[in-house]
């Protein structure tokens, strides 16, 4: 790490917890020394370190290593041949984080690097304004480092999240309102006391933990660039550091440069940057979410400018499925590849569907489809959309009657 | 009475510590001008070249994102609260 430096005017600021340009509010990021990172970082030396994230450890902000979340990452990339065949494409991956460590989402990965930037830099509490995968990742992984965290959320998260932060010890504040107004306030929390919020003013290094999920990709696929990359976007934030980490292992000389295109996934809900992308805009308008892929109700969408620019300059395109669509989806990933992903996973899924079925990703082409957590965690979004189960006495005869008459009318459900 | 704005911290260099400033009603416009004669610089730092608010900035009467409203005509009344936001990734 050199220093911070604002993505809007340049200026640079010293590798402190600061998240804005102080002249123009513009976003901080962190700074390499990418002549030195390529003297010493080869493939061997990376094929040589344990499966974790921090195997890429030069490009991830931290100064001493990690010491919170040394174990997270490297999840599996599954060839999904029978959901390629669903789809109409020649070949499909699953990036799969709904089994990332400890939490079950990719928030493990920003997780790790924002707290253990924390410890560097002295705080004992840490914090963080979630839509609930976030708040999750928080709690667990200040537990196991001991330090403090309090987590906001909006009041109308599912149960399995709010459960998932409080087992934890955390504190967990719910603010009645949605993820921005959650947001907003702690903007100004954040600038109150001397806590590390992990996404306001820890936000250069925690954003920098999602470039990980790019950096195996492409390791997994065998040192190459994929050419479709489908990413579900909140803030937008991910799509923009996957996109970064293709750039940055092209720069380094790990990976041949070949063309990819980023593609971002919204919920119609909730879709101020695939609305802005589909108009040929720059630029989006907040909206107020109303989607059931609560992971992705964000209105106002941090990085939803950088996020139109990475998929116009990949020659990405975005699209955006309803709530039928969501669950339709999870359904058809489970049903294909026995992955049980959350809502924010059918809606990448089905936005996949929708980019082939047009031909914006091309059927004879190759797609990562980043599933970013877990179903289990948003059993509510599809309870009651999956069927039930047929009840029986523990009698033979009643369950051959039953497979009688499913001979006679086959359940689909 | 007067309407109140919550000074964000990377602007309070400006406004001499002071996290929370009365301003006159009118409008989100005017209370921007007011701001600017009161603390010379402080608008460049929320208006672009082309007077629009900047693209990370969100500005909020009493809860409100004015883009949502009538971004700068939007009107400020006697105990309004205007806050000052810098945009912010999560999730």
């Amino acid at each position: 790490m050199k220093a911070l430096k604002c993505r809007e005017c340049g200026r640079e600021y010293p590798l402190a917890a600061t998240h804005v340009c102080e002249f123009d509010f513009g976003p901080l990021e962190v700074l390499y020394d990418y002549a030195l990172i390529k003297k010493s970082l080869t493939r061997a030396t990376i094929e040589s370190r344990p499966h974790t994230m921090w195997r890429y450890r030069e490009l991830l902000p931290v100064a001493e290593g990690p010491t919170v979340g040394t174990q997270v990452g490297f999840t599996p990339l599954i060839k999904a041949d029978r959901l390629a065949k669903a789809l109409g494409i020649r070949e499909l991956w699953i990036k799969n984080d709904a089994v990332n460590y400890p939490t079950l989402s990719f928030k493990d990965r920003v997780v790790s690097v924002a707290l253990s930037r924390a410890k560097e830099l002295g705080f004992t509490t840490v914090a963080c304004a979630s839509t609930g995968n976030l708040a999750n990742s928080v709690a667990a992984n200040a537990a196991s480092a001991g330090l403090k965290a309090y987590v906001f959320i909006p009041s109308d998260l599912e149960q399995g999240k709010i459960v998932n932060s409080l087992i934890y010890g955390a504190q967990v504040i719910s603010i009645k309102g949605h993820y921005d107004e959650v947001n907003r306030l702690c903007a100004e929390i954040a600038g109150k006391y001397g806590w590390a919020f992990v996404n306001v003013n820890m936000r250069p290094y925690y954003a920098e933990g999602s470039k990980s999920m790019g950096f195996e990709i492409i390791e997994q696929l065998g040192w190459r660039l994929p050419q479709h990359t489908v990413v579900p976007m909140a803030s937008g934030s991910l799509l923009t550091k996957i996109h970064k980490s293709y750039q940055e292992m092209s720069k380094l000389g790990l990976v041949a440069e070949t063309p990819w295109h980023m593609h971002g996934a919204q919920a119609t809900g909730c879709n101020p940057i695939s609305q802005a992308q589909k108009a040929g805009l720059d630029f989006f308008k907040p909206v107020k979410p109303n989607t059931i892929a609560k992971s992705l109700a964000i209105g106002t969408p941090a990085d939803g400018f950088y996020s139109l620019k990475v998929m116009k300059e990949s020659h990405g395109h975005a699209e955006d499925v309803t709530d039928d669509e969501i669950r339709d989806a999870i359904k058809l990933l489970a049903e294909c590849e026995g992955i049980f992903a959350e809502t924010a996973g059918g809606v990448t899924v089905g936005v996949a569907k929708k980019l082939i079925a047009s031909g914006k990703i091309p059927a004879k082409d190759s797609a990562v489809l980043c599933i970013t957590g877990n179903g289990l965690k948003t059993l509510d979004a599809v309870t009651g959309h999956c069927g039930q189960p047929r009840e029986i006495k523990p009698s033979l005869r009643e369950f051959e009657a039953l497979l009688a008459a499913e001979k006679q009318s086959p359940v689909t459900a | 009475m007067a309407a109140k704005v919550r000074i964000p911290t990377p602007l309070r260099k400006l406004t001499n510590d002071e996290e929370v400033v009365e301003v006159n009603p009118g409008t989100i416009a005017g209370t921007i001008a007011e701001l600017q004669t009161r603390f010379p610089g402080i608008k460049e730092r929320l208006l672009d070249e082309n007077g629009g608010v900047r693209r990370f900035v969100n500005v909020y009467v009493n809860e409100e994102d004015i883009r949502f409203l009538q971004n700068q005509d939007t009107p400020v009344k006697d105990g309004d609260e205007i806050s000052i936001i810098p945009a912010i990734a999560g999730g």
